[in-house]
């Protein structure tokens, strides 16, 4: 595998980091709507909500980035991957509805404020699912003809978009428990220590599953990872994330609240490198590769000082914004 | 499904998620401005009033602008799920004008939200003041960029086509400062600011009512009617000038508009009312003044003016709904600027905040700014049909091949999800809304200081300064 590097690769390269941006962002906020029901005491909720409620408009605009940058930069696999997704994107982008206006409604009403909250856990459910489902149906690829895609409104799903987004769910749900542990205090922080554990197995499973899963896939992933001399650089990723998991249980086991997060991300992190591997160079699996989805170099170029000088300026006050919101959020701080 | 084709269902969910969305823009963008001068009043002259009214309408941003960006994220996903082909084929030049905007005005926007919503005690007045002006920056730049993109659907220059049979840019600067932008831009920012202005008028003439001595209405009524009495104007001015350069590049946008289905030779009326018949072609019991059409488009009483029989049909747009929505924008415009009128006539009499009469007309118009974006929206985005990029580009080329169920279905939920958030919103909304503010309004977070705290913007600056 050469990586002949040019503006393409740039680009692809800037789109996968604002998804993975995204991930970490906002897979912490979608994993506490996940967690909602195991904490039903009011208190507990407006403290988790409270723990985001200055940040998560800001975490959700990567998405808008990573779609919006698709369009601009790699219009072909954007005007071939949304149609395919179709009914996956159009739950997704429901489940965000609900979610995100719940964080605002549950604080304006005491009789519906039951109900926001089912919003919210049940927005973040459908949400995160249809994430996973939405990786998993480009993983397995996709029907095109010409410059169309070909196939029918059902062929996102399948056993293994399905194992693609229930593992996104609980890896979702292990960034918002780590979260937790990380912003709160006392009994609710003890009890995602608890929930952590729990998660950190089924995200272990996870990985292993879909891990195996792929290469089964009629495609030429197992090529991609099991032949010489790629199969050296590959089996570091399996190392790296049995080294992170043993880091993550020491930490959960010494109770050091500032790690478990951050550990988590690193299999995150270390999940989306994998995902790496096995798409480069296609954008849509084994039918389009990122130079035939390409949007003109004078495309390519207009956007690339924007984003060379917008990003680690974006990135720069939103690391401001967590700065002033900082800390452990107790009982009484509530920023409604 | 509803016994429409793939090609009229994505077209019906498409007007439907962005009539929905453009509420939110038209109120935010207004509103962020207006918080960013209250702020500004507040620090200036260190009256609390100011920051009771801040706090008061920064509760209601916050709804408001959840529900913006939940109904936003919609747009920029619907592109590529329902209008595939047009994403491809436009990808190259749209594209990177809504990257901009995501870059500049997305991200601004939700950077320094959280701040302006929940942080002025923790980095003080100062730094608060600045992300507020932040936020309201943000909406601003963002109107810069959807427009341009817009415009350039609706007059495009700059680009050339390439063997792939995709748009390409030849020239950035043509392809943003396309020849309707400009206008289309002013229109649309003086729209917002109109909107809000009526929003914030109806609120305070609301509470003038029960009573005129409160200090928090008495504030955003006077402000926000010397708003309508200075833009109304300046509207009707701005979107006569739209109108010119329509015409000069979407002739036949003007004549449904105008229900020009005749050509006339010698001056054409201004049709005031009548009952367009697409399939006749005619203009039923027309009620027009001569000359009038020809004097207002072309300022010249003779000037000769083609008409929809100079089109072939199939080029024709939806004539009733272009010629009606174009009618209620510039009757309820002209409501607006009689609004503005009678209260400067008021205000000079010293009674703007006694008249009852003009607080119940004030009230009325509340929502007149919505309705008059959304008619405005419908006959630009209706007269440009049958083409997504004008002249082009048609509508019916520019779908995803998807199936008519598919589509159907994800119309059916997007139209049950946003009647119940709709409904909910505006209830929030409402409620906040019944209450006038008080003394030592507390803003979202719920931690701004009282009065007996006694910390008066002097002291939060030395606070801020300190911490």
């Amino acid at each position: 595998m050469t990586i002949a590097f040019d503006l393409t690769v740039l680009w692809a390269f800037i789109i996968a980091l604002a998804v993975f941006i995204y991930v970490v962002m906002d897979g912490f906020d979608l994993g506490l709507g996940i967690l909602f029901p195991l904490f039903p005491g009011k208190q507990d909720r407006d403290v988790i909500t409270n723990t985001v409620a200055p940040v998560w408009d800001g975490n959700e605009t990567w998405l808008v980035l990573g779609g919006g940058g698709l369009m601009a930069a790699f219009p072909l696999a954007y005007s071939i991957l949304m149609p395919a997704l179709y009914a996956p994107l159009i739950a997704m982008l429901v489940g965000l509805i609900f979610r995100g206006v719940a964080f605002e409604f549950r604080w304006r009403t005491r009789a519906q404020r039951n109900l926001w909250d089912i919003a919210f856990t049940g927005g973040s459910w459908v949400a995160s699912l249809a994430q996973g489902i939405a990786l998993g149906a480009i993983l397995q690829g996709v029907h095109v003809e010409g410059r169309h895609y070909a196939g029918g409104w059902w062929d996102w799903l399948t056993p293994f978009s399905i194992l693609t987004g229930v593992s996104l769910v609980v890896g979702y749900a292990l960034l918002g428990a780590t979260w937790l542990i990380l912003k709160t205090e006392g009994d609710l922080r003890d009890k995602a220590y608890r929930i952590s554990w729990v998660l950190m197995f089924a995200m272990l499973l996870a990985i292993a599953a879909v891990s195996l899963a792929t290469p089964l896939l009629p495609l030429q992933y197992a090529q991609r990872w099991f032949t010489r001399p790629a199969i050296f650089l590959t089996a570091l990723v399996p190392l790296a994330v049995i080294g992170v998991t043993v880091l993550l249980m020491k930490n959960l086991a010494q109770k050091r609240d500032g790690w478990p997060f951050f550990l988590a991300l690193g299999l995150f992190l270390l999940s989306y490198t994998g995902l790496g591997i096995s798409m480069y160079p296609y954008v849509v699996p084994q039918s389009v590769t990122i130079w035939q989805a390409a949007a003109p170099e004078r495309s390519q170029l207009l956007m690339l000082p924007g984003v060379l000088v917008l990003v680690p300026l974006i990135l720069g006050y939103t690391a401001w914004a967590y700065w002033v919101f900082r800390g452990k959020v107790g009982h009484d701080a509530g920023y409604h | 499904m509803f016994g429409l084709d793939a090609v009229e269902l994505a077209r019906a969910q498409f007007a439907f998620t962005v009539i929905f969305h453009i509420i939110f823009p038209a109120f935010s963008i207004g509103l962020a401005s207006y918080l960013a001068v209250l702020e500004a009043l507040w620090l200036w002259t260190g009256r609390d009033v100011y920051l009771n009214v801040f706090n008061y309408w920064l509760k209601i941003f916050a709804i408001a602008f959840g529900m913006g960006v939940v109904s936003g994220i919609v747009m920029s996903y619907q592109f590529g799920t329902n209008w595939s082909v047009y994403s491809d084929k436009v990808g190259p030049v749209i594209g990177p004008l809504m990257a901009y905007e995501v870059l500049t005005a997305f991200f601004l926007e939700a950077g320094f939200l959280g701040v302006m919503l929940f942080g002025l005690k923790r980095v003080g007045p100062r730094l608060h003041f600045l992300a507020t002006l932040m936020v309201a920056i943000g909406t601003l730049i963002s109107a810069f960029w959807i427009l341009s993109a817009n415009s350039w659907m609706q007059t495009p220059t700059g680009y050339a086509v390439n063997a792939e049979g995709q748009f390409v840019s030849v020239d950035w600067l043509e392809v943003i400062f396309n020849p309707s932008f400009p206008y289309r831009l002013v229109h649309m920012v003086l729209a917002a600011y109109l909107t809000t202005s009526l929003v914030v008028g109806a609120v305070g003439a609301w509470h003038l009512l029960r009573n005129p001595h409160l200090p928090g209405p008495r504030v955003m009524f006077s402000m926000a009617m010397w708003m309508a009495a200075l833009v109304a104007p300046m509207q009707i001015l701005a979107g006569d000038q739209h109108g010119l350069n329509t015409l000069e590049h979407q002739p036949v946008k003007i004549m449904a508009m105008e229900g020009h289905f005749e050509s006339h030779k010698d001056g054409a009326p201004l049709y005031l009312f009548g009952w367009p018949d697409q399939a006749k072609g005619e203009l039923k019991w027309a009620l027009g003044i001569p000359k009038f059409g020809s004097l207002i488009l072309k300022h010249q009483i003779d000037a000769p003016m083609a008409g929809l029989d100079t089109v072939p049909r199939k080029d024709w747009p939806p004539v009733p709904i272009t010629f009606w929505s174009f009618r209620i924008m510039v009757g309820l415009g002209m409501l607006m600027l009689a609004l503005g009128l009678f209260s400067l006539w008021e205000r000079w009499r010293g009674r703007l905040y006694i008249n009852r009469g003009l607080h119940w007309f004030a009230i009325t118009m509340g929502p007149a700014g919505f309705i008059a974006v959304i008619a405005g929206w419908i006959t630009t985005e209706t007269g440009r049909q049958p083409f997504t990029v004008y002249g082009l580009l048609r509508t019916a080329d520019s779908v995803s091949p998807l199936a008519a169920p598919a589509v159907g279905t994800s119309l059916l939920a997007f139209i049950i999800v946003y009647f119940i958030i709709f409904a909910a919103g505006v209830l929030y909304i409402l409620r906040l809304m019944a209450e006038p503010p008080h003394a030592g309004e507390r803003g979202p977070s719920g931690e701004q200081p009282t009065r007996t705290a006694g910390i008066t913007p002097a002291a939060g600056v030395a606070q801020g300064a300190g911490s």
